[in-house]
């Protein structure tokens, strides 16, 4: 051993170098205030080593990024772990980063002879920014893509370079493959590359250097090892498990919370995302943004942070003059207290804003949904935004709120849990079909109410007035008898959620079925049920609430089969072209509750 | 860091001391190591599921005179996240036998995964990258063969008398027996 190690030590040197490393002085002894080197320097191996695991999975391209990253992160063994530390400690590194920023400006260790020290170290500063702009779009969710999208946007703004710039950067004039190429090539290559080097150059100066000790020293200077290198170990394994508490804490609220960093929806450019945030250490920028509206934004995009980061890059010539050094506390402090107000206000402004919470509901909703589908069947070629596309529970209440809320509504609300502003004026479709929708349809108390025909013409329609007139003196026989016609008639629909009940009281709908001919229920009198009825006036009830049924409905309810010309102000949907047939399928399916898992699933594992 | 109470003796400090900072040190290393380790080898607790059979082709389009004919074989297939219905999965040469039976080879060849071609002119199967020669019914046709065994035959079985169903499957290739590839 002795030997190999000879041999090995008289062609590197290597016990120089390990002695010099070990023993470097540490002036006025060990002390934790100069942990913070140590630790970022740590964060960073850790993002490398997490990172270079993360590339054996990962696939950048707009239709496997998502993908692969949700197989990370859901299927892979200790994907989620992987992936979780990678996250906290990237933003462990922007806390750590700021603490050894303070610690080197309070202790005037930037003063010369380390003018070099600190420049490199912005410098390492602004690229961390970097990998940490870059990486929140890797995972290609609806989160990363849309505020990916404005920091794009605010490069594209800058006057002269800046369109050839953002298009450089993207890899074209739209977000798509190349955009994703090109920031794992910079996220993965490029930026950690320069930070290697200059933190071999920024350690190699802070050797030559030496540490700034704290005036007055009263302490002996110690060698590095093992006191120094004790503190530092400690705080690494302080920042370790910090990363670590932070992927596991949500666990710790609700028992099936995700675990480690969160994947919204896959990326859509065509579903607007109200709930775009940058990460929250940039958050600052975003509410200061707010301030430069217009022409001015030029202001708060660039001018104002590029003078701030001017000074900061000054630093240490500014601390030459006599009251250099006040002025750079100064500035320091100004700045970070002032980041701190606008990250509080931007916090403050979403609070009271029911329109981002409602949108962060959604987003947590449909990224859940996206998950549960992915691991249902498996993601189709063209990507997770297919299974999204063609998933009845997410756009049957987009569609709804879009074409149907304007006068219809969803269990009170317009199918995304949002009130519309005017009154309903046509019939609440939650339900539809089932019996205690047309429970409510014959009841005398609803069927003028605004949830049933209340806002529409049919308010002083026939059917109206029947059950107005004739079922308010309906005797408890007769109701009972008006109970299987509706059982019947419901059964028509064959919805999923009634299926048990459909085929256990089969006798009632039989008997209900011939009951609806009864001249004493009328409902013969205006509707075509189960046979040929040339004078029949009303909607036909064959099929009534089916899937058959409510996609012709929607398609053209003034078809004779249904309200020919007394149809109310409802559009042809389908023959008018307002919306697709795949559309109408998507909202009828959602309407009749009919989508897959429709049971949410017992617990996803992650 | 205080040092226990009975640690006066400054060596046992000091050795106390490098340790502690040798172990946390170790410690704060191998966890993101640790939690990568697992991710790479994930692929080993995979199986590659055994595919049911399908329905390739119809025995009539099978020349009467023992000819093989290539095949696509189509199935749904897992690719990590992504699932694929009627896929090509594979390649088959079918080929007519005695008492209307179908043969089935797997295209890829045993001594190292080439598309083995059919060499109509010597009536045999040659592997275009060592030159492996098999007989039509798959067996090795040299003496010294690069190709460790045999073409890979696949169950296969004739259904309502003319309907050609294999069950396809990739087995390893460099062994002398044939290994399903899990
Ligand atoms: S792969 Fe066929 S002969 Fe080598």
């Amino acid at each position: 051993m002795k030997t190999l190690f000879d041999w090995l030590d008289n062609r590197t040197g290597f016990r120089k170098l390990t002695r010099e490393a070990l023993y470097e002085n540490v002036p006025g002894g060990s002390r934790w205030r100069y942990v913070w080197g140590s630790t970022l320097t740590f964060a960073f191996v850790i993002q490398m080593i997490t990172g270079l695991f993360l590339l054996f999975a990962y696939s950048p391209s707009t239709q496997t990024a998502w993908e692969s990253v949700y197989y990370i992160q859901h299927e892979m063994t200790g994907g989620w772990l992987l992936r979780g530390i990678h996250h906290f400690a990237a933003q462990a590194m922007i806390v750590l980063l700021v603490l050894h920023l303070m610690q080197v400006v309070i202790d005037g260790a930037y003063k010369a002879p380390r003018e070099l020290n600190f420049l490199t170290g912005i410098m390492m500063l602004l690229m961390v920014l970097g990998l940490s702009l870059t990486g929140y779009l890797l995972p290609w969710d609806q989160k990363g893509y849309w505020a990916s999208k404005v920091v794009a946007s605010l490069a594209g703004a800058t006057p002269v370079v800046g369109a050839s710039i953002q298009k450089v950067i993207i890899g074209g004039s739209d977000f798509g493959h190349h955009t994703l190429t090109r920031f794992l090539a910079i996220h993965a290559g490029v930026l950690p590359g320069m930070i290697i080097l200059l933190i071999v150059v920024h350690i190699y100066l802070v050797r030559r250097h030496g540490l700034t000790p704290r005036q007055p020293v009263r302490r002996p200077d110690v060698a590095f090892w093992p006191d120094q290198v004790l503190k530092d170990a400690v705080a690494c394994l302080a920042v370790l498990v910090t990363i670590l508490f932070l992927i596991v804490s949500p666990r710790l609220f609700s028992p099936d919370a995700p675990l480690g960093a969160e994947l919204g929806a896959p990326a859509d450019p065509s579903e607007q995302y109200s709930a775009a945030r940058p990460e929250w250490y940039f958050l600052f920028l975003f509410q200061f943004l707010k301030y430069f509206p217009g022409d001015k934004e030029l202001w708060g995009s660039v001018i104002i942070p590029s003078i701030v980061m001017g000074l900061v890059f000054l630093m240490p010539f500014i601390g030459k003059w006599k009251l250099g050094h006040r002025f750079n506390l100064g500035l320091l402090f100004s700045v970070l207290i002032g980041a701190a107000g606008l990250t509080y206000l931007a916090y403050a402004e979403d609070r009271q804003k029911p329109e981002f919470q409602l949108a962060t509901k959604q987003a947590h909703a449909s990224a859940e949904r996206a998950v549960a589908l992915a691991r249902l069947r498996g993601i189709p070629e063209s990507g997770a935004l297919t299974l999204l596309r063609e998933d009845p529970l997410t756009q049957g209440p987009r569609l709804f709120a879009r074409s149907c809320a304007s006068c219809h509504r969803f269990d009170g609300h317009d199918g995304m849990g949002a009130l519309p502003a005017d009154a309903a004026s046509a019939p609440d479709l939650k339900g539809f079909g089932s019996r205690e929708w047309l429970a409510g349809m014959v009841d005398p108390e609803h069927v003028a109410a605004s949830n049933y025909f209340g806002g529409t013409k049919f308010k002083d329609g026939k059917m109206v007035r029947f059950v107005m007139k004739d079922v308010t003196r309906f005797d408890a026989q007769q109701k009972e008898r008006l109970k299987k016609v509706v059982m019947a008639v419901s059964a028509e629909a064959g919805l999923k959620s009634q299926a048990g009940a459909d085929r256990q009281e089969v006798t009632a709908i039989e008997e209900g079925r011939r009951l609806f001919a009864d001249s004493e229920m009328r409902c013969a009198e205006c509707h075509q049920f189960r046979k040929k009825d040339e004078d029949a006036t009303a909607p036909d009830l064959t099929g009534f609430g089916s899937r058959e049924w409510l996609i012709s409905f929607i398609s053209d309810p003034a078809h004779e089969r249904f309200y020919g010309k007394r149809n109310d102000r409802m559009p042809s949907f389908g023959k008018e072209h307002q919306l697709t047939p795949r559309e109408i399928s998507l909202l009828t399916d959602w309407i009749r509750g009919e989508w897959p898992l429709a049971e949410p699933l017992a617990s996803a594992k992650h | 860091m205080d040092s226990p109470p009975d640690s006066h003796d400054p060596d046992r400090r000091e050795f106390f001391k490098k340790a502690s900072a040798v172990v946390l040190g170790g410690i704060a290393a191998a966890v993101p190591i640790g939690a990568g380790v697992p991710l790479l080898l994930d692929p080993l607790g995979r199986r590659e599921d055994a595919g049911a059979a399908v329905h390739v082709v119809n025995i009539d389009s099978l020349p009467e005179d023992g000819t093989p004919r290539k095949f696509t074989i189509l199935a749904s297939r897992k690719d990590a996240w992504n699932r694929y219905d009627d896929a090509p999965i594979g390649a088959v040469y079918l080929r007519r036998i005695e008492g209307g039976k179908v043969q089935a080879l797997n295209v890829s060849c045993p001594h190292a995964g080439c598309f083995v071609d059919y060499a109509s002119a010597s009536r045999a199967f040659l592997c275009p990258c060592h030159n492996s020669l098999f007989h039509l019914d798959g067996t090795v046709a040299q003496k010294s063969s690069p190709s460790p065994r045999g073409m890979d035959s696949l169950e296969v079985e004739v259904r309502n008398g003319s309907e050609v169903w294999v069950k396809f499957q990739n087995f390893q290739a460099g062994h002398a027996t044939k290994l399903a590839r899990a």
